[in-house]
C-alpha cells in the first residue's frame, strides 16, 4: 500500500523520509515540486498526482505536505486519512505539528511511523497504544533520561494491541477521576447581501478528556438527541444503543479524544448570532473606495459574543486603507490583500463600526467584485444549536468521578456576500 | 575520559579526510542532535584549536558541499567518498555500554530520516540485533530493515536471532520477531520465512497469526513464486474467527490473489458479523473486497428499473452507446422471469455496514458509501448522501476525493443529493480545485425545479476575483442550458448581458458558450448574433473574436447585411491579427463568397491576397486550399462544385458534457476512479451475473451443540466475544437491559489480555480464550434459535439461510420482515384485462420527499402479449394530497413482473388517492387508501423521552380504550408484533415489563404518536393513544384494538 512518505516544509525543504518496502530515490518528489509551482496557493496542489510508475498522494497540514508514495490501486482517502492521522499524532505527541518539532524530535518521529505502518499497511493507529510502545517526550522525563540513561521507548509490550478494545490501555490508575466533556459547535453560513441567509448549518463535535481509573463503561445521554441529523462516532462508541435508544454508551480511551461529531442540517432553522450591515464601494474615477461595515447581535441567547473578528480578501487593485475602527483595532497587509479587524466582545449598547476610504492602484479599472467577509466569533457557554448533555453515568466501576460539560458556540465558515 | 583518550585517533582521520571531519561536526551542532548528547562537548572542544584551518582547507579543496540545494540540510552530500567518518559512531556501539549505543544509534537513525547513507555502518550496527536493551534493539531493527537489501551477507548475521524470537514464550516478541524477519528483503531466507509464517499462522495468539497475515503480501513481492503456498496459509487464515486476523488476512488476500473468490463464500457471512468491530484500516479493505464479490454472487437489485432509468436519463444525455444499454437491460429482464427478490446474504451486507456510515474514518464511509452505491437497491442508495456529505467538513483532501465520487453519483442517482443542494453552495475561501468540482456537482444536480436558485448562484459566481472559478461557472452556465430546455433561453439573456462585462476573460468565456449554444437554435437568435457582431470591435480575446467570426460565417443567411460589413472590417485589420483569428477570417470570406458572392468578391479576393503572403504557412495553405475550391478556374477540378456543400453542410450542435459522466464503471471511492485511469493493481468491479450462482455455497455447518453443553455451565460468566459485533441481541426489543453484560466482558477481555502480557501464562490464556469464544459463539446461537422458534420465523425455507434470517426477526420494530407485509390490491388480473396490479406500504422512507409514505407497486402482465407506456394520469385528489409518480414502464413483457415505487402525501387523513392507470391501450381508474397505520413513520425516543412527550400530549388527545386479549396474545412479544403490524411504529424501552410502549410520528405533518399497551391480569389490557390529531388517534385505537382482541 504505502510504499514512501516524504515530509517537505512549505519552503520546499525535504526534511524526513521513511520507507516501509524498498528505497525509493527522493527524486520522485520532482514531480510534487513541479505540481506544487504550477498550483499558486498551497491548498491548490492536487492530491492526487501521477507520475510514470508511482503515485503522489500528499496533504498539507500545517505548513507541511506529507507527500506519500504509492504504486498499485488503494483507495486515496484511505491514505490521505492515514496521513491526517499521523499529523494528528504527532499533534499529540509533540504539542503541535511542525517543522521545527518533527526535526527536534526526529527519532521519535521514525519511531512512530515505525509502528505506524507495517509494509504499508496500518499497524496501530491508536494514540493510548503508540503510547505504551513510545512514550510521548515532555521536559521532566528528558532531563531524568539524560541524567539517568534510561529512555523513551515502552518497557512493557504494548497489550493495547491484544485486546479486543485497543483503543484503552489496560491498567489505568488515577487518584481524582474525572470526565470533562466540551460541546463546541460551529456556525456554517452563508448569507447574502441583504442579511437573509442562503445556507446554514451546525457542525458540532463532543471532545472529551476522560481521566478515569479502571475500565469504565459510560452512558452519556441527551436531552434532545433528536436534534442531531447526522453524527459520526469515536470506534468505541456502540451503533446499535445509539440507533436504539439514541444514547452513547462506551468504553473511552484514555485521555483526550474526540467522541462524536455531529450536523445539524439546514433544514432545521438554524439561529444567526450576528448581523453585518456593510457598504463597500469603489468608485469609477479617483482609484479610491469607500468602506462602512458595522456589526450587530443578532439570535446570541442573551449570551454575549466574544473574539469576534471580520476578515475581508480584498481585489488585487487596494493599496491600502485609511480606516477608523470605533472598537478593536483593524490591520491591511497590502501583500496578502487581507483586511482583518478585531473587535473583541461585542456591546450590544454601542455596536462597532469600521468606516473610512480604500485608496486603488492608479490607472487600473475598479474591480468587478466587491470582496465577502468571513466573520470568526465565540460564544461562551451556549450551544446554539439547543443541545444538552442530560446526564453522564458510570458503570462497572465503584468511585464517584467529577464530572464537567461545557459548551462553546463559534463562527465555523461564516461568509456574508456583498 | 574515555572520549577524552579518542581524541588522538581522531585527529589522525581528520587529517586523513578533511572534508569528512567538517561535515560530521556540523553534523553534530545539528539541531536534532544537541539535546542530549554528550559528545558534542567533545566536539566543541576541538573545533577552537584544531579545526578551524582544516576547515578552510577543507573548503577550498573539497567544495562537494556547494552542490546542495540551499533549502537543504547543510552535509546533505552523499557520504560513500566519507570512509572513515562514521568512526566515533562505531566505536560507541562497540563499547559496552547501553547508553553509549543507544546514542549512536539515535544518531544514526536521524541520519536515515534525512536520506544520508549509514551503510557503511552495517557490520557495527547489526552486532547490537542481540543487545538486551530493548530501545538499542529497537533502533538496530530499524536499521536492519533499510539497509538489509544492500548488505544480503551482512544481513544473514542477524537472521538467527530472529528465529530464536519465533520460539519465544512471550506472544509480542514472537509478533516482533516474524515482523522485522518478514521485512528483511533478502531472498535466500525466503524458505526460512515461509516456514515462519506458516508456523505463525496457527499460532495461539491472534496477534501473531495478524503478523503472519501482514508477512504474506511482503513474502509474495520478494519471490511470487511461493504464491501457491501462500494462498494455502491465506484460506487458513481466512477460516480465523478473531477481529484482529480478519482485516490483515483480507487485505493478503487482495494483494496476493485477489481474483480467489471461492475462499470468500464460507468466511463472508463471519466476515460480514465481525465487520463491525474490525479495526477501521481492515474495514475499509473488506468491504472493497465484499463489494466485488457481491458483484459476482448476487442478482441485480435494480434490475426491474434499470430500463425505466436508462429512458429517463436518454433525454439529457443522448449518446449512441446508451441504445447498447438499453438492449443489454432488456435482454437481462427477459432473461428474468421472477420478480426479484434479495438473497438474504445480499441484505446481510448492507445490514451490517450501514452503521459503519457513522464511522469516525473518512475511508470507511467512502468505502460503505460505494458499497451502496454499487451493489443496494435504488430506494435504499440515499442514506449515503447524508454521511456524504458530512464529510465535506473534513479537510480539503477529503473533500477533493469525496466531491470526485459524489460527482459521478450525481450523473446516475440526481435525486439522492437533491436534498443537500446547499451544501454545494462555493465560498469565496474555497481553494479553487474544490470550487471548480462543486461546481460540476451543482450543474449535475440541476434541473427543471431547482434552476432557478441554481442560476441565481452561479450569477454571484461569476463575480469572482478566481478568473479560472468564472470561466468553470460559465461553462456550468451553458450546461445547464443546453440539459435543460426551458432556461436556455434565461441563460442564453444573462450571457449575453456578461457580453458588456468590463473584464475581457469573461467576456470572451462567454462568446465561446454562446456560440455553442446558438448553435442549438440558431433561427431564432439573428439578434443576438447581430449583437456579438458588434462586440468584434471591442473585444480583443483571440478565441471569442475567432467564435464570433465562425458564428457568423456559419449563420451568415440569418444576418445577410451585417456579415459583408463584419468581413470588410476584417479585411481591414487582417495583418494585425491572431493566427486562429485570420483562419476564422478567411473561412467567413470564403462563406460569404458562396452565398453573397456579388457584394464580397472583391473583399474575398483581398483577404486571400493578403493570406497568401502571411508569415505563417498554415494560413497560407489555408488560403491557396480555399482559393482552390471556390473559385472556378478552368484548371480546378470536380471539388470545387461542392464548395457550397464542403462550407455550408449542417453542423451537429455540440453536446456539453459532464467530464464525470461514465466514470462509474470503476469502483467509485477508488485511486483509478479519481484519474480516470486503471492503476496497477487495480480489480475490475465485475457486472452483476445473470443468474445467481449457487448460493449455499456460502452455508457453513453448524457445530454439534451437545458436545458443549456440560462445559457451557462451568465457564458461564467468563465471556470474550467480539466488542461490538454481537450486541445487535442488546437493541432488540426484549433485551435493552442486557446491556450491562457487554460492558462486562469489555473488561473481561481486557484483564485476560493484560495477563498474557507476561511470559509463559500467554499461550495458556490464548488457547483459552479461543475456546471460550467458540463456546460463547455456540451459545449465542441456541439462544438465538431458540427465540426464533419462538417467534415461528414464517417459513422454514429461511432455515437454510439460518443467520441472517435471525437478524431480520431482530429488527422486527424498524424494518417488518418482508414476509409480513400485506399485499393490497389495485387491479384485479380480470377486470385489468391480464394486467394484475397489487400494492403495499413497504415502510421505508420515500427518498424523494420524506413527507410522503412509499408505495410498492407490482405488476403483472398475465396476458400474451406486451404490456406497454404504463403510467398514472388524471390524479384526482383531496385538497392538499399530492403524488409523486413512478417513472413510466415502457414495456412490460408477456408473464413479467415489475415493481416499482411511487410516494404519496396522504396529508394525515385515511381518503384515498385516485387516479388512472393508464397502458398504451387502455385506462383503468383505482384508488388508494392506506390503513391509518401506514401513515406514519417510527421514531426513536427513551423512556424520559416518551414521558415528556406524553405529559404534553393529555386531555382531548388522549385516548383510552380497555380490551381483552385475544387468546393468541399470550405474551409480550405477540403484542408488540401486532401493534407494529397495524402501525408503522418503533417500541420504546420501558422498565415495566407489564407495559409496551410505541411511538412514532404521521408522515405528513410530524405529530408524534404515542401508543401505550399495559397489560393486566386475566387477559385484560388497556390500549392509550396520545396523538395531536385526535381523528388519527381514534382510528388508531380501533385497528389496534382490533389486532390485539383477536
Amino acid at each position: 500500500m504505502i510504499h514512501s512518505v516524504f515530509l517537505i516544509s512549505n519552503a520546499g525543504d525535504l526534511f524526513l523520509e521513511k520507507h516501509w518496502k524498498s528505497v525509493i530515490s527522493r527524486s520522485i518528489c520532482d514531480y510534487f515540486f513541479e505540481a506544487r509551482e504550477k498550483a499558486v496557493e498551497p491548498d491548490n496542489v492536487p492530491p492526487v498526482i501521477r507520475t510514470p510508475h508511482h503515485y503522489l498522494i500528499n496533504i498539507y497540514r500545517e505548513k507541511i505536505f506529507f507527500v506519500s508514495v504509492i504504486q498499485t490501486e488503494v483507495p486515496p482517502l484511505f491514505v490521505i486519512e492515514f496521513l491526517h492521522r499521523v499529523a494528528e499524532t504527532f499533534q499529540d505527541y509533540f504539542g503541535e505539528c511542525s517543522e521545527t518539532t518533527i526535526k527536534d524530535n526526529v527519532v521519535i518521529v521514525y519511531e512512530l511511523l515505525e509502528e505506524m505502518l507495517d509494509n504499508g499497511f496500518p499497524l496501530a493507529t491508536e494514540s493510548n497504544i503508540l503510547k505504551e510502545l513510545i512514550r510521548p517526550p515532555t521536559i521532566l522525563r528528558s532531563m531524568v533520561n539524560t541524567i539517568t540513561g534510561s529512555s523513551n521507548v515502552g518497557e512493557t509490550l504494548p497489550t493495547g494491541q491484544l485486546s479486543t478494545i485497543p483503543w484503552r490501555r489496560a491498567g489505568v490508575k488515577y487518584t481524582n477521576n474525572e470526565a470533562y466533556f466540551d460541546v463546541v459547535e460551529e456556525i456554517d453560513a452563508i448569507l447574502d447581501k441583504s442579511g437573509t441567509t442562503v445556507f446554514a448549518e451546525i457542525q458540532g463535535v463532543i471532545d472529551a478528556c476522560v481521566k478515569l481509573s479502571g475500565m469504565p463503561d459510560l452512558t452519556l445521554s441527551f436531552m434532545n438527541p433528536r436534534l442531531l441529523d447526522d453524527v459520526s462516532f469515536h470506534p468505541c462508541v456502540r451503533y446499535k444503543r445509539w440507533e436504539s435508544e439514541r444514547v452513547i454508551s462506551f468504553i473511552p480511551p484514555d485521555g483526550n479524544f474526540q467522541l462524536m461529531s455531529y450536523h445539524i442540517s439546514a433544514q432545521n432553522l438554524v439561529a444567526i448570532p450576528v448581523y453585518v450591515k456593510q457598504n463597500i464601494s469603489f468608485f469609477e474615477t479617483g482609484s479610491s473606495g469607500r468602506l462602512d461595515i458595522t456589526v450587530g447581535p443578532k439570535q446570541t441567547m442573551g449570551k454575549t459574543l466574544e473574539c469576534l473578528v471580520v476578515t475581508v480578501h480584498m481585489p488585487k487593485v487596494v493599496l491600502s486603507a485609511n480606516l477608523s475602527a470605533t472598537q478593536g483595532t483593524y490591520n491591511y497587509d497590502p501583500v496578502t490583500k487581507i483586511l482583518v479587524w478585531d473587535i473583541g466582545k461585542l456591546n450590544p449598547q454601542k455596536l462597532p463600526n469600521l468606516k473610512g476610504s480604500l485608496s486603488l492602484q492608479s490607472g487600473a479599472p475598479k474591480p468587478e467584485e466587491n470582496p465577502s467577509l468571513n466573520i470568526d466569533l465565540k460564544i461562551q457557554q451556549l450551544a446554539i444549536s439547543g443541545l444538552k448533555v442530560n446526564r453522564l453515568d458510570v458503570y462497572g466501576e465503584k468511585y464517584k468521578p467529577f464530572k464537567g460539560v461545557k459548551y462553546v458556540s463559534k463562527a465555523g465558515k461564516f461568509q456574508v456576500r456583498t | 575520559m574515555q572520549k577524552l583518550l579518542q581524541l588522538p585517533v581522531n585527529a589522525v582521520n581528520i587529517v586523513k579526510s578533511v572534508q569528512g571531519v567538517v561535515q560530521g561536526q556540523e553534523e553534530a551542532l545539528s539541531p536534532v542532535l544537541t539535546p542530549d548528547s554528550s559528545p558534542q562537548n567533545w566536539y566543541s572542544a576541538v573545533q577552537p584549536e584544531e579545526l578551524r584551518h582544516l576547515r578552510s582547507g577543507g573548503m577550498g579543496g573539497g567544495g562537494e558541499g556547494s552542490e546542495d540545494r540551499p533549502g537543504l540540510e547543510e552535509g546533505l552530500t552523499s557520504v560513500q567518498s566519507q570512509p572513515l567518518r562514521h568512526d566515533d559512531l562505531k566505536e560507541m556501539l562497540d563499547s559496552n555500554k547501553d547508553s553509549l549505543k543507544l546514542e549512536a544509534m539515535k544518531r544514526i537513525v536521524a541520519m536515515i530520516a534525512r536520506g544520508k547513507n549509514t551503510s557503511d555502518l552495517f557490520p557495527a550496527v547489526v552486532k547490537n540485533v542481540a543487545c538486551k536493551n530493548i530501545e538499542v534493539k529497537k533502533l538496530v531493527y530499524v536499521y536492519l530493515v533499510r539497509y538489509a537489501e544492500e548488505q544480503q551477507d551482512l544481513a544473514l548475521l542477524s537472521i538467527s536471532t530472529f528465529q530464536r524470537g519465533l520460539k519465544d514464550p512471550n506472544q509480542l516478541i514472537r509478533a516482533s520477531a516474524l515482523r522485522v524477519l518478514s521485512s528483511i528483503r533478502v531472498t535466500i531466507i525466503v524458505p526460512i520465512m515461509m516456514l515462519a509464517i506458516k508456523e505463525a499462522a496457527s499460532d495461539m495468539s491472534p496477534y501473531v497469526r495478524k503478523t503472519a497475515a501482514h508477512a504474506i503480501p511482503k513474502l509474495h513481492s520478494l519471490d511470487p513464486e511461493q504464491k501457491d503456498q501462500l494462498i494455502e496459509v491465506i484460506e487458513k487464515l481466512l477460516a480465523d474467527k478473531t477481529t484482529l486476523v480478519a482485516g490483515s488476512v483480507v487485505m493478503a488476500f487482495e494483494e496476493v490473489c485477489p481474483d480467489r473468490i471461492d475462499l470468500i463464500h464460507k468466511n463472508y457471512r463471519k466476515l460480514c458479523n465481525l465487520l463491525i468491530d474490525v479495526e477501521e484500516w481492515g474495514q475499509v479493505v473488506i468491504i472493497n473486497m465484499l463489494t466485488r464479490y457481491a458483484r459476482t454472487q448476487f442478482l441485480n437489485p435494480n434490475i426491474n428499473e434499470s430500463l425505466l432509468e436508462d429512458s429517463s436519463e436518454k433525454a439529457f444525455y443522448a449518446s449512441d452507446d446508451e441504445e447498447d444499454e438499453d438492449k443489454k437491460a432488456e435482454a437481462a429482464a427477459l432473461v428474468k422471469r421472477k420478480p426479484y427478490v434479495m438473497d438474504p446474504d445480499h441484505r446481510l451486507l448492507l445490514r451490517n455496514t450501514k452503521p459503519l456510515l457513522q464511522s469516525r474514518n473518512a475511508a470507511v464511509v467512502m468505502a460503505v458509501a460505494q458499497l451502496y452505491f454499487h451493489l443496494a437497491p435504488k430506494a435504499e442508495v440515499g442514506i449515503i448522501a447524508k454521511a456524504l456529505v458530512r464529510l465535506m467538513r473534513s479537510h480539503s483532501e477529503v473533500q477533493y476525493v469525496v466531491l470526485q465520487n459524489v460527482a459521478t453519483m450525481t450523473i446516475k442517482r440526481r435525486g439522492m443529493f437533491e436534498p443537500y443542494l446547499k451544501s454545494f453552495y462555493i465560498r469565496s475561501t474555497d481553494p479553487t480545485q474544490i470550487k471548480i468540482l462543486k461546481l460540476e456537482v451543482l450543474t449535475n444536480l440541476a434541473n427543471e425545479t431547482n434552476i432557478s436558485t441554481i442560476l441565481r448562484e452561479f450569477q454571484t459566481y461569476i463575480k469572482s476575483m478566481d478568473k479560472d472559478f468564472v470561466a468553470a461557472s460559465i461553462q456550468a452556465i451553458g450546461r445547464c442550458a443546453t440539459n435543460i430546455g426551458e432556461v436556455r433561453d434565461t441563460c442564453l439573456n444573462g450571457l449575453v448581458q456578461l457580453l458588456s462585462n468590463r473584464d475581457e476573460l469573461v467576456v470572451a468565456e462567454s462568446v465561446v458558450v454562446i456560440k455553442k449554444l446558438l448553435q442549438m437554435q440558431p433561427e431564432q437568435h439573428s439578434d443576438i448574433i447581430k449583437h456579438m457582431a458588434k462586440l468584434i470591435d471591442n473585444i480583443q480575446v483571440p478565441m471569442a473574436r475567432a467564435s464570433i467570426l465562425w458564428l457568423i460565417g456559419e449563420y451568415c443567411e440569418h444576418v445577410p447585411k451585417i456579415a459583408p460589413d463584419v468581413l470588410r472590417k476584417m479585411a481591414k485589420t487582417f495583418t494585425n491579427e491572431e493566427d486562429i483569428v485570420k483562419l476564422q477570417i478567411i473561412n467567413l470570406a470564403a462563406k460569404l463568397y458562396l452565398t453573397n458572392s456579388k457584394q464580397t468578391k472583391l473583399l474575398t479576393q483581398y483577404v486571400l491576397n493578403l493570406a497568401k503572403y502571411d508569415q505563417n504557412y498554415d494560413i497560407r495553405d489555408r488560403a491557396r486550399f480555399i482559393r482552390q475550391l471556390i473559385v472556378p478556374t478552368d484548371k480546378s477540378g470536380a471539388l470545387s462544385k461542392y464548395a457550397k456543400k464542403l462550407f455550408l453542410a449542417l453542423k451537429p450542435a455540440p453536446v456539453l458534457e459532464s467530464p464525470f459522466k461514465d466514470r462509474d464503471h470503476f469502483q467509485l471511492g477508488s485511486l483509478s476512479h479519481l484519474l480516470n485511469a486503471k492503476a496497477g493493481g487495480y480489480q475490475e468491479l465485475p457486472e452483476w451475473p445473470e443468474s445467481a450462482p449457487d448460493p449455499s455455497v456460502r452455508n457453513v455447518e453448524i457445530p454439534d451443540w451437545s458436545k458443549c453443553t456440560s462445559r457451557k455451565d462451568r465457564k458461564e460468566k467468563k465471556l470474550d466475544k467480539p466488542f461490538y459485533s454481537d450486541s445487535e441481541g442488546d437493541s432488540g426489543p426484549t433485551e435493552s437491559a442486557d446491556s450491562e453484560s457487554d460492558s462486562g466482558s469489555g473488561s473481561e477481555s481486557a484483564s485476560a489480555s493484560d495477563e498474557s502480557g507476561s511470559g509463559s501464562e500467554s499461550e495458556e490464556s490464548g488457547e483459552e480464550t479461543e475456546s471460550e469464544k467458540e463456546e460463547e459463539d455456540e451459545e449465542k446461537e441456541k439462544k438465538r434459535k431458540k427465540r426464533l422458534d419462538k417467534t415461528k420465523a414464517k417459513k422454514p425455507a429461511e432455515e437454510s439461510a439460518e443467520r441472517c434470517a435471525i437478524h431480520t426477526s431482530y429488527q422486527i420494530n424498524t424494518i417488518a420482515p418482508s414476509g409480513s407485509i400485506k399485499m393490497y390490491e389495485l387491479l384485479h388480473r380480470i377486470t385489468g384485462e391480464g394486467l394484475a396490479v397489487e400494492y403495499c406500504f413497504s415502510r421505508q422512507p420515500f427518498s424523494p420527499d420524506p413527507n410522503m409514505v412509499a408505495v410498492q407497486i407490482q405488476f403483472t402482465n398475465n396476458t400474451n402479449s406486451e404490456t406497454k407506456n404504463l403510467h398514472i394520469e388524471e390524479p384526482r385528489l383531496q385538497s392538499g394530497m399530492r403524488i409523486r409518480e413512478f417513472a413510466e414502464i415502457e414495456v412490460l413483457a408477456a408473464g413479467e413482473s415489475v415493481t416499482v415505487v411511487m410516494g404519496i402525501d396522504f396529508c394525515d387523513s385515511t381518503q384515498a388517492a385516485n387516479f388512472q392507470l393508464c397502458t398504451h391501450t387502455r385506462k383503468f381508474f383505482v384508488s388508494i387508501q392506506p390503513p391509518v397505520g401506514e401513515l406514519m413513520t417510527p421514531v426513536f425516543l427513551t423512556e424520559n423521552d416518551f414521558k415528556k412527550e406524553q405529559g404534553k400530549l393529555m386531555g382531548m388527545n388522549e385516548i383510552s380504550e380497555k380490551l381483552t386479549l385475544g387468546e393468541k396474545c399470550v405474551n409480550e412479544h405477540v403484542i408488540v408484533e401486532r401493534v407494529t403490524a397495524t402501525a408503522n411504529l418503533s417500541r420504546v424501552p420501558c422498565g415495566s415489563d407489564k407495559e409496551c410502549r410505541f411511538a412514532g410520528k404521521t408522515v405528513s405533518s410530524g405529530c408524534l404518536v404515542l401508543v401505550t399497551v399495559t397489560t393486566k391480569e386475566g387477559g385484560r389490557a388497556q390500549l392509550t393513544v396520545n396523538c395531536e390529531k385526535m381523528v388519527i388517534g381514534t382510528m388508531l385505537v380501533k385497528d389496534i384494538m382490533q389486532a390485539l382482541s383477536q
